[in-house]
């Protein structure tokens, strides 16, 4: 019997996995036509455009693909893959490589992103609910002292008009909603 | 009177209370029931999706389920919520596989995911099943001449939806805002990004995106900007100061939730729709709806000095 041998998927491969379950056509179908960073509302503040990206992706630039902060400036606003001529869904793929590299535990330090997105996700682990001021304390002191006092203006302003909450709300039935997202991943360490 | 299960969403509490307000007045004027779902929980947002695409479509799914149990179609004020459950809907229809899986973790709360019901927009419930000609009946103070910036921003006509609208073109937005009297301006920018959850994760892009979007309604010389969802609310007029320190502009553009305006234009009292929260007042829209009233009042006014 010949020994057994094993297919390790290239990093495009495996990013296209990620994005299985969207009905999203295959990334090597890119014709680098450039249409999606034309549609992006916030290409300027990208380090590579979508279509550079993708570009990197199929000839496997990992660890610029993973040093980007590319994926992490998508507002997934769905504008690229609204106009894609390929049927590529660029939104997705930004999704998927939000997921890989907080799966891989790989992103640039300097981003608020990653952070931001597992804080959310804990908050509504245990609790059920969105409370915005919850998250604003862990990035206030992203634009230092003076961001900081700005912040805090802003917060009242919004505060005076009853339009901040001052104690977290949760939903009824916490204990079941627990148990059945524990069904899909599990929760210890996350909340 | 027309039913469905309502989705109000974590924002309709506190930050958008306006926007729930008035859309349950605008709604009980016009005939329509809007019955909260039960226990509901957040829709995830975006950092589900970030995170795990599972997890996404669980948060989703319950709430799905729950208004199943009533046999409602879900109506949804925020079009990131709508977009969310819009979309764990359809993909657990095309999958059984995925409902399965959702499924059994929904066992957990003694749910079940059918698939029976539709996901709505709450604009689009007022436009299609309440209809522009029974809006433009119950109009009391039409805001004539008062110019409207009908922003769609992107979750409600993205992504590739089928729900039969032009997702490239829509009008649907316009005509409503048409049937309040207003006059709603050519907004080239109305179908581009505010910036969503960038606010908080690249704070400098997600000014830019406000930035262009204000340039382009004051373009349009609009009095106010129309909005459907509360991120977009908050985006556009929250962040109006930080703008103008950014890049030296003066912006000053009110922004209003469309059902605000709706509710106005058919003679609801202010405070029921929340107006007085804003943080720039639209001073227009009041001075023509408070003309209008004036002038209703004015022939009871010389009734009574002339009996």
């Amino acid at each position: 019997m010949p020994p057994a041998t094993y297919h390790t998927p290239s990093f495009a491969e495996e990013i296209s996995n990620e994005m299985y379950a969207t009905g999203t056509r295959g990334l090597n179908c890119c014709i680098q036509c450039a249409t999606c960073s034309a549609a992006c509302p916030a290409v300027a503040f990208m380090d590579h455009t979508p279509r550079r990206l993708i570009g990197m992706i199929n000839a496997g630039l990992r660890d610029d693909v993973l040093n980007s902060n590319t994926f992490w400036t998508c507002a997934s606003c769905y504008s690229c893959s609204e106009h894609c001529p390929k049927g590529i869904r660029p939104s997705e793929l930004m999704y998927a490589l939000k997921r890989y590299s907080i799966w891989k535990n790989r992103y640039r330090g300097d981003l608020v992103g990653p952070e931001f997105s597992r804080l959310f996700v804990k908050t509504i682990m245990r609790t059920g609910k969105s409370y915005e001021p919850g998250y604003a304390p862990a990035f206030i002191f992203e634009g230092g002292l003076r961001g900081m006092l700005r912040e805090m203006q802003f917060g009242m302003k919004l505060l005076a008009k009853g339009r901040i909450p001052l104690l977290p709300s949760r939903i009824m039935r916490v204990e079941s909603f627990r148990r059945m997202l524990s069904r899909i991943v599990p929760l210890d360490g996350i909340a | 009177m027309k039913r469905y299960a309502y989705f109000p969403g974590c924002s309709a509490e506190t930050v958008s209370a306006s926007y729930h307000l008035s859309a349950v007045e605008a709604g009980t004027r016009l005939g329509v029931e809007f019955e909260e779902i039960e226990d509901w929980n957040c829709c995830g947002a975006t950092p589900y999706t970030n995170i795990d695409e599972l997890l996404a479509h669980a948060l989703c799914a319950r709430n799905l389920a729950i208004a199943e149990r009533e046999h409602l179609d879900v109506v949804a004020p925020c079009s990131a919520c709508f977009k969310n459950l819009y979309h764990t809907n359809a993909c657990l229809r095309a999958e059984p596989d995925l409902a399965d899986h959702m499924n059994y973790a929904l066992e957990a709360d003694a749910l079940r995911f059918e698939g029976t019901i539709a996901v709505r927009h709450l604009i689009h419930v007022f436009v299609e099943d309440v209809g522009l000609e029974a809006v433009r009946r119950k109009v009391t103070h039409p805001l004539t001449g008062v110019r409207v910036a009908p922003y769609y921003g992107c979750q409600l006509v993205r992504p590739d939806r089928h729900d039969g609208y032009d997702a490239a073109a829509p009008r649907y937005f316009e005509d409503l805002l048409a049937a309040t009297g207003a006059t709603p301006v050519d907004f080239p920018y109305r179908l581009r990004c505010c910036g969503a959850s960038l606010m908080v994760a690249n704070r400098p892009a997600a000014l830019a995106m406000v930035r262009d979007l204000l340039r382009s309604a004051v373009q349009a010389q609009a009095d106010v900007i129309a909005t459907t969802c509360p991120l977009c609310q908050l985006n556009l007029e929250a962040y109006q100061g930080d703008v103008n320190r950014e890049f030296g502009t003066e912006y000053r553009v009110p922004v209003l939730y469309f059902t605000q305006l709706m509710g106005l234009a058919m003679g609801i009292g202010r405070k029921k729709l929340g107006i007085g929260r804003e943080l720039i007042p639209p001073t227009k829209v009041l001075e023509c709806v408070a003309r209008k009233a004036a002038a209703a009042e004015a022939p009871k006014t010389a009734e009574v000095s002339h009996p």
